[in-house]
């Protein structure tokens, strides 16, 4: 899944930098199609890539500029079943209007998506204090050095954050169904 | 079998040099004594005349140590088809590892059982062993033995009032299943981990009897490790292929964690519920938890002070 989204990226990526080559000379092509690697700095963690539907990234692909910003049920992303406070939430809450491509704070301050347990933060202040030092949420790596840390997006979706019931792997063997 | 057939020339040999022989021409006492003596050559010759007389892994120099480790290396790169590596880290300095397992968020799934399985190259039937066990149990009696169930089958989990408690060994402080071992051939190391010497066990499962978490499991035949799943980055004391006979249990996947990673039942949870760090570190995800996190000890009556801590984050 990961890797199919990775080569959606990357096969964007490469359109792009096909349609931008004259500019190229003179441009770096980063941040095309994916958000552009922040540097590191304090508050900023390292983290496993959000997942996207693919194709769906970069939104700026179909919404060209600010749209409208009544509430409403949308057309196209009916695939989005949305369960997060639905009562008073909905896209542009959350989602830039004028920038498409990043998140808002509740200010108005853009939050690229690699960091929206910033926008997560706002309301989840519990969990992301949790998060920030490793108490909630799942992390790969290094106990003692690097480490990838996952989004909160990454286990919860943030249109229904409830974590989903799983299938359990098989039970262990009793005793006698072991003999021989 | 062979090995009387093997002494018999001997038997005669040494039968013709008796004063009394017996009418067939073999002596009691020297049949037996060249069988027992045929017997312990076979023995040595299965297993190595190194491997038989050499001192127990603690005692072990740096160079022995090594050589030992290459012949391993060898034997199982050989058994496996692939090269196989073994490697003897010891305790790394300043640090004792934790684990932390929060009960608020583990639903059961049993991924870290199999990710358990697949790392450390347990028997995958006949005799099955996991090293990790699911308890579930129920809301009403909260974390209550007598009320928990390890063989549940669901469509889904978590159940409706229910909740799940994984159990393997707790690397206890003062570990009752070191007190009872007659051989030494297991031990706590200075980083917290209750270490196993395969090679030194004689199988006689008085640790599983001490152990009062049932983390201790019994290769009751030669284990069934398939060779393309078996993982060939060992350590010795850690996920190195066992013999049939021997006891064994979880490690804090010592081949994985001396090496500075996380343990993979950590790595595998898709809740995050399992935390892992440096007990001597105040910035490690296990003393954060200890710090702000209500946490206990599994059965902290029995005094076992395990290294490994439970919690609700929530």
């Amino acid at each position: 899944m990961r890797s199919l989204l990775v080569l959606a990226r990357r096969a964007t990526l490469l359109a792009a930098l096909v349609a931008w080559a004259p500019a190229l000379a003179n441009e770096a092509p980063a941040g095309e199609a994916k958000p552009p690697p922040v540097p590191e700095k304090p508050g900023h963690f390292e983290a496993q890539p959000p997942p996207f539907s693919p194709g769906i990234f970069p939104c700026t692909g179909c919404h060209t500029g600010p749209g409208d910003k009544t509430r409403r049920e949308l057309a196209f992303h009916d695939d989005v079943k949305f369960e997060h406070d639905a009562e008073h939430r909905w896209c542009l809450d959350c989602h830039s209007n004028e920038n498409r491509d990043v998140l808002h704070l509740s200010n108005g301050d853009p939050v690229p998506f690699t960091e929206s347990y910033r926008l997560c933060g706002q309301c989840h202040g519990d969990k992301y204090r949790d998060w920030r030092v490793g108490v909630h949420g799942k992390r790969v790596g290094m106990w003692d050095g690097q480490k990838t840390y996952f989004l909160c997006v990454n286990c919860h979706n943030p249109h229904s954050p409830r974590f989903k019931p799983l299938t359990p792997e098989p039970r262990p063997r009793r005793p006698e169904e072991m003999r021989r | 079998m062979t090995a009387p057939r093997k002494s018999l020339p001997v038997v005669q040999g040494e039968a013709q040099g008796e004063p009394e022989p017996a009418p067939g021409g073999v002596t009691r006492r020297g049949f037996m004594r060249t069988a027992a003596a045929g017997a312990a050559m076979a023995a040595l010759s299965a297993c190595g005349i190194e491997d038989f007389f050499r001192k127990s892994f603690r005692e072990l120099s740096k160079e022995d140590v090594k050589a030992l480790l290459a012949r391993l290396e060898k034997k199982h790169s050989a058994k496996y088809g692939k090269a196989v590596t073994m490697a003897g880290t010891p305790v790394l300095p300043g640090v004792e590892f934790g684990y932390g397992l929060d009960l608020s968020r583990c639903v059961g799934c049993r991924r870290c059982v199999y990710a358990c399985v697949k790392e450390n190259n347990q028997s995958r039937s006949n005799p099955q062993i996991h090293w990790i066990r699911v308890l579930e149990m129920e809301k009403a009696h909260g974390v209550d033995l007598a009320h928990s169930e390890i063989y549940y089958e669901a469509a889904e989990v978590p159940r409706p009032g229910h909740f799940y408690m994984p159990v393997q060994c707790q690397q206890c402080r003062n570990p009752p299943c070191v007190k009872v071992c007659p051989v030494q051939a297991t031990w706590k190391e200075p980083d917290g981990i209750v270490a196993i010497d395969y090679d030194w066990c004689i199988g006689c499962r008085c640790c599983m009897s001490a152990c009062p978490y049932g983390a201790r499991q019994f290769n009751w035949a030669e284990p069934a490790l398939p060779k393309e799943e078996m993982n060939p980055v060992t350590h010795y004391l850690g996920n190195r292929p066992r013999p049939k006979g021997v006891v064994e249990k979880c490690t804090f996947c010592v081949q994985r964690t001396r090496a500075g990673r996380y343990p993979a039942c950590v790595e595998v949870c898709p809740v995050g519920a399992r935390k892992f760090g440096n007990l001597l570190d105040p910035q490690s995800e296990i003393r954060r938890v200890m710090d702000t996190k209500r946490v206990f000890v599994f059965k902290e009556e029995l005094a076992t002070q395990p290294h490994f801590y439970y919690f609700y984050a929530t």
